[in-house]
């Protein structure tokens, strides 16, 4: 596309399909205690990639 | 829920049901914000054709159109669903704080353990309570194989003996339980030394250091409790640390508060001597603090997070490429929805242990009489208080719910809520717009790589 570059084609609610396994690290303890990102953590369910 | 936003040379647009991140010239940028906005496609080209040429604006329409139909934009909420979910999500447990001492080296300013007695009195933790707690913890986790501990303090390398204690009794219980231990511990570099370093470079998933940054800055808020500044003294040590280490699993991580407000040349500074995992952080303290983040500092720390994403491009433009913990996004392999929504999982899937045994929502609680859960004796006994964490999710507070960043904030901090307003559901604002800055700037630097690439 010419006006539009699209980044990432992934639809988030696929992953509703597969998704709370639960495996993932707890978000606060990922490296400092007083944030809650979760938008760089990474799914450990080699299923779902 | 469209949010659109432009930083530096770059539209960026993002679909947030759908996640998808666009990047779009002008014309698109507008006639996006048209429909968003509620116009039609007829009339947002109409109103446009008096600034774009009406062929090329023919073109945009449709690439929108082909989006929309792909559900890459304009992507409608399905997710009220998961919610329902939550409200009934079990109550495994999979990763507890170990607040092995409740004792300081360092006389923080900011230290909301205060000194690391979490309005309590000095002690550290017996290995009774540390095995009692892992034992809770294996009993309560269900089918979940990974499971995490965390050292945490005070000062955890007070106790550290008793630390290695509890790593080998876990480690031991591993495979007859099939279960996976990762441990963290963080520590204010003071007792480092060649034997706990090789003992955690084994041992720990992840460690983070304590350092604010600058000297002058780092002294004047983690000075030891006589009153000297202790940068001398850790840095060696963490450098040594993080060499014997190989540069991965760990993180510098400081706090930045109202006296530091130019807190990118801490983080820069911490690039320049040689840590390429770097966290830095507002701090969170209440309004009558002078060191506190105002309101009125906002826009000066936007800045300053902008400045410190075009600063880290630089540097690795020229090979001194770092990872700033709050810029770190992975856009196609991120996390699951549920995940997303589900916050930090305070309370419920983590507690907090105190050195007697107590269990609180999380570190942030301890110490806070009417959050205490239970023990690690006769587990949770204050149901009632847990059930408040369970609905704690992004759809479950009304500022979230209608919030562009909630897939990648997860609803904030439960503590921050309550500290701030009294109400685990409620947001700390100042939070909420760093937040939202620190990603649309961490969403900026990927754009920009996966551009060039
Ligand atoms: S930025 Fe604030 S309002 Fe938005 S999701 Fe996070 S906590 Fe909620
Ligand atoms: S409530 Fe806040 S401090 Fe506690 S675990 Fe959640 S994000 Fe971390």
């Amino acid at each position: 596309m010419k006006h539009i570059k699209t980044l990432n084609a992934t639809v988030l609610k696929e992953t509703l399909k597969h998704g709370g396994c639960g495996e993932c690290q707890t978000s606060c303890q990922s490296a400092c205690k007083t944030s809650c990102t979760v938008g760089n953590q990474s799914c450990e369910n080699e299923k779902m990639r | 829920m469209i949010h659109q936003y432009k930083m530096q040379d770059m539209n960026i647009v993002m679909d947030i049901n759908s996640g998808s991140i666009h990047v779009v010239d002008d014309m698109s940028y507008d006639l996006i914000h048209d429909l968003d906005v509620g116009a039609s496609m007829e009339e947002a080209m109409n109103k446009l054709e008096a600034k774009y040429d009406k062929e090329l604006l023919t073109q945009v329409g449709d690439e929108i159109n082909k989006l929309m139909s792909e559900g890459l934009l304009f992507a409608k909420d399905d997710y009220e669903q998961v919610v329902v979910d939550f409200k009934n999500r079990s109550t495994v447990v999979k990763a507890l704080c170990l607040h092995v001492a409740h004792d300081c080296n360092l006389a923080c300013t900011y230290c909301f353990a205060s000194e690391g007695e979490y309005h309590g009195d000095r002690d550290l933790m017996p290995f009774e309570v540390a095995k009692k707690a892992i034992d809770f913890l294996v009993a309560h986790s269900g089918n979940r194989r990974n499971l995490e501990i965390d050292f945490f303090g005070g000062e955890p390398l007070m106790n550290f003996e008793m630390v290695k204690e509890t790593v080998h009794y876990a480690r031991s219980l591993e495979q007859e339980k099939n279960k996976h231990f990762r441990f963290t511990l963080t520590t204010n570099g003071v007792l480092l030394n060649d034997d706990n370093t090789a003992f955690m470079n084994e041992h720990m998933h992840n460690v983070v250091l304590s350092v604010d940054g600058r000297k002058e800055i780092h002294d004047k808020m983690r000075p030891t409790p006589n009153g000297k500044g202790s940068y001398d003294l850790i840095m060696p040590k963490f450098k040594a640390f993080v060499e014997a280490r190989g540069q991965k699993n760990y993180y510098v991580r400081g706090t930045f508060t109202h006296d530091n407000m130019d807190f990118s040349e801490d983080v820069l500074h911490l690039a320049d001597e040689g840590f390429e995992q770097i966290s830095v952080e507002p701090v969170v303290a209440p309004d009558e603090m002078n060191y506190a983040i105002k309101e009125e500092d906002l826009t000066y720390l936007k800045d300053q997070y902008e400045k410190l994403a075009l600063a880290k491009m630089d540097y690795k433009e020229s090979h001194k490429d770092f990872n700033f913990f709050h810029f770190m996004i992975d856009l196609s392999q991120g996390p699951c929805v549920a995940k997303r929504l589900a916050g930090c999982g305070s309370g419920i899937e983590y507690l907090a242990v105190t050195p007697t045994g107590d269990l609180y929502p999380c570190h942030q609680f301890v110490g806070i009489d009417e959050f205490l859960l239970g023990n690690v004796d006769q587990g949770i006994t204050n149901t009632l208080k847990q059930d408040a964490f369970r609905g704690c999710n992004v759809y479950a507070k009304d500022a979230c719910r209608k919030c562009w960043a909630k897939f990648y904030c997860s609803g904030g901090c439960s503590a921050n809520s309550f500290n701030f307003h009294g109400d685990l559901l409620a947001t700390y604002e100042i939070g909420c717009e760093l937040e939202k800055k620190r990603v649309e700037c961490a969403i900026y630097i990927k754009a920009k790589e996966m551009l060039v690439e």
